[in-house]
């Protein structure tokens, strides 16, 4: 089972590599991830999507735990309802053949034209993660030259907060 | 008005702090970018330091002082390859969960990246095997720095931490305050036992039928042993140790099951595997005691107390499930416990009868031969003549589990041995470490010939500070373990097994100016022993035991661990 799970560190020289290293030395895998200072800057918030069952997860959430710069862990998809949001951007062939379509699929998911020259458009789409999965799926058969998706960010609903 | 601290170098700061910390040894070498540094420990002339022979060396010294005294355990080499070589040492220290400080030396900040001469990233080559580390940026920083390497290497679960020193860092200067305390808001290592959780453990001890105390090193680092005594004693339950937990409860005692797992006792393997409920005690569960996992204690329920949460149902699934330290939790079951009114002296009697059988079927034992030595033999005789007083060190291989086997140990933190990693080398720097922290007892390195020769260097090291190790060699002339298991698993065939050449132990030891001794007869070996004892100065015995003799019982590896091989 996928799992969302974000973490608190200190914004130290490092930490990055400590936690991309336990994941690596002990198998479990990423498939996303992604960091950005708080509002406290002494401190960086992280969300890492996994996959694995819950054994697993659970051991990856207490390895997290164990590591000395960590300060907080939340497993989002065990513990707590949540909101989770990507962006990304998409880079397409603009012929005047596919332009409408190209215009059309992006109202249809709510998404921006952020950069256009002669021959592409580069859209924005922000939603869930499979809102922007689909979105690409949607777009590709129009002829995708790149694509940059930000990982998935996640944050628990109601008052509760990471910290 | 407040006194304003004075402003040193990071070198005066590096050498106060430890002082202020205590620090009363550091194993080290030196080298380019750490000289400022031992310029201020030659002014100093404190902390006392011991000149190694190689890095490795300094690592295990300082891990030998750490399992020995309990204390933190200190090594200082010099950037690039004095940093390279501690790293078999660092990962030593890291799967026992040993609490030791390593500094390396650094290239100046400002040419970190450059590939500058003798630059090597130490922090993040040891990353997977330090508890934490440090790269100090900033002179300011190394007082709190040094506060907190010690405070995280000796709270928790233990470990090693790496702290790494750039040249700049040591010659700048700074103002010096040392903290009175240290807070990290990412790090509460101080976890007690939670009160639902001891009752539902004492409630399993009061139902249980076939108890079984299953104790690790945790129970070493939580200087705890008393505790165990008194739990193992009130409620009759059985103690088998792992490889780590040795000394943790006397080998002589009647509720003593001698070690478990791939060569464990028979008893203790044959309890583990019919017990109802299995205590582990600050063990781990690691695949060479639980052999086959799916059968590993399967009719048991399992509790598991141990300080360190990931180890907690990581291999085998746990019922009841305490994080906790663990003299605090036993102290807590123990309190409840007094409180149950369990006839604990027969309600398991049974159980107990039921041990004995299985003791008086199958005795650790050996075929003694009249004019072979016996390696188990030179451990009896080692045992004998010590009177298990002193403290004990191995290498790794037949000689480690001949030892563990044969030993009889009173005390924790008197059988120091390489059990996660197994180091090969380990034995001899340890025995050092520990004999620098004790200088008047008797310290022993029961070694294998191929393992003495990993660090054999470190007898300059034991001669000049007339540090009185005694190193038995149970000289077979292969890497026997290794040859055992082609033996039984690979049809006989010694691949490059055979160490068809070996020095001249005895004067290798001589050209050192140690003693050497070399043993041919079973009668020699007591008295060879007690020559060395008497001598109190380095010396290596070279024992040359039964070449195939093979170390019994034995679990294949991946068997389940009632499938022993006796013989
Ligand atoms: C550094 C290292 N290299 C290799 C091994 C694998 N190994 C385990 S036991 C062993 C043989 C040890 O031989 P020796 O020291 O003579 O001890 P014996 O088994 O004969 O008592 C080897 C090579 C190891 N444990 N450590």
């Amino acid at each position: 089972m996928r799992h969302t799970i974000s973490v608190l560190v200190e914004n130290k020289f490092g930490v990055l590599s400590r936690i991309a290293g336990l994941f690596s030395g002990r198998g479990f895998n990423i498939e996303s991830l992604s960091v950005a200072p708080t509002l406290d800057s002494s401190t960086s918030r992280m969300t890492i999507v996994t996959r694995g069952d819950d054994d697993i997860v659970e051991q990856i959430t207490k390895q997290l735990n164990k590591l000395i710069d960590v300060i907080k862990v939340v497993d989002f998809t065990r513990d707590e309802e949540f909101v989770e949001r990507e962006i990304v951007l998409v880079k397409l062939n603009a012929e005047p053949s596919n332009r409408a379509e190209i215009l059309r699929m992006t109202e249809i998911f709510r998404g921006k034209v952020v950069d256009v020259s002669a021959r592409t458009y580069t859209i924005e789409v922000t939603g869930t993660e499979g809102k922007v999965g689909a979105f690409i799926e949607m777009v590709k058969p129009l002829g995708v030259i790149e694509i940059a998706r930000s990982g998935k960010i996640a944050m628990s609903r109601g008052k509760k907060s990471l910290g | 008005m407040k006194e304003e601290a004075k402003e040193l170098t990071g070198a005066q700061i590096f050498v106060e702090s430890l002082l202020k910390l205590k620090v009363d040894l550091i194993f080290g070498y030196p080298g380019g970018v750490v000289l400022p540094l031992y310029d201020e420990l030659f002014k100093y002339q404190k902390p006392r330091h011991i000149l190694v022979r190689h890095e490795q060396g300094a690592v295990h010294m300082a891990d030998g002082y750490a399992r020995s005294t309990g204390r933190v355990g200190v090594a200082l080499v010099t950037s690039g390859p004095g940093a390279t070589n501690t790293v078999t040492g660092i990962a030593t220290a890291y799967m026992d969960s040993i609490p030791i400080v390593v500094f390396t030396g650094q290239v100046p900040t400002h040419m970190i990246g450059n590939d500058a001469f003798q630059e090597a990233d130490i922090v993040g080559i040891t990353r997977p095997c330090v508890k934490h580390s440090y790269l100090v940026r900033d002179t300011k920083d190394l007082a709190q720095t040094i506060a907190e390497a010690f405070y995280i290497a000796a709270s928790g679960k233990q470990g090693p931490v790496l702290v790494d020193l750039p040249k700049d860092v040591l010659v700048n200067q700074a103002k010096f305050t040392f903290p009175e305390s240290v807070e990290l808001r990412s790090y509460k290592p101080n976890v007690s036992a939670h009160v639902k959780q001891i009752e539902r453990l004492a409630d399993a001890l009061e139902e249980s039928k076939r108890p079984v105390l299953y104790v690790g090193g945790g129970m070493i680092s939580a200087n705890a042993a008393d505790e165990l005594k008194k739990l193992s004693h009130h409620t009759h339950a059985p103690v088998t140790e792992t490889l780590m937990g040795l000394g943790s409860f006397p080998t002589a005692d009647p509720l003593q099951l001698g070690m478990l797992g791939m060569h464990g006792t028979y008893r203790a393997n044959m309890a583990v595997s019919h017990c109802d409920l299995l205590v582990a005690l600050g063990a781990r569960f690691d695949d060479r005691v639980t052999g086959k996992i799916d059968e590993f204690a399967p009719h048991a329920k399992k509790a598991h107390v141990d300080i360190d949460p990931t180890s907690i149902s990581k291999n085998v699934k746990v019922d009841i499930p305490v994080v906790s330290d663990l003299k605090d939790a036993l102290k807590k079951l123990n309190t409840e416990i007094a409180k149950r009114k369990a006839d604990w002296r027969h309600k398991h009697e049974d159980w107990l009868a039921q041990i004995a059988e299985w003791k008086a079927a199958n005795k650790m034992r050996y075929q003694p031969k009249k004019n072979i030595i016996k390696p188990q033999f030179v451990v009896e005789e080692i045992d004998r003549i010590t009177g298990g007083d002193a403290i004990f060190t191995t290498e790794v291989g037949q000689n480690q589990m001949w030892a563990a086997q044969f030993l009889k140990l009173n005390r924790p933190r008197t059988f120091l041995t390489s059990g996660g990693l197994g180091t090969m080398g380990y034995g001899f720097p340890a025995a050092i470490g520990a004999q620098a922290a004790f200088p008047d007892k008797i310290v022993i390195d029961i070694a294998g010939d191929a393992s003495i020769q990993m660090n054999i260097q470190e007898l300059g090291t034991a001669m000049q500070y007339r540090l009185p190790v005694i190193v038995v060699i149970l000289n077979n002339g292969f890497l026997g373990m290794v040859r055992q298991w082609q033996q039984l698993f690979h049809g006989r065939r010694y691949a490059y097994s055979c160490t068809e050449f070996q020095p001249d132990f005895v004067k290798l030891a001589e050209s050192y100016g140690a003693l050497g001794l070399r043993v041919e007869k079973p009668e020699e070996v007591g008295p060879s022993l007690e020559r060395a004892i008497a001598a109190r100065k380095p010396t290596l015995i070279d024992c040359v035991v039964d070449r195939e003799e093979n170390v019994y019982p034995m679990v294949p590896a991946g068997a389940p661990i009632t499938k022993m091989l006796l013989a």
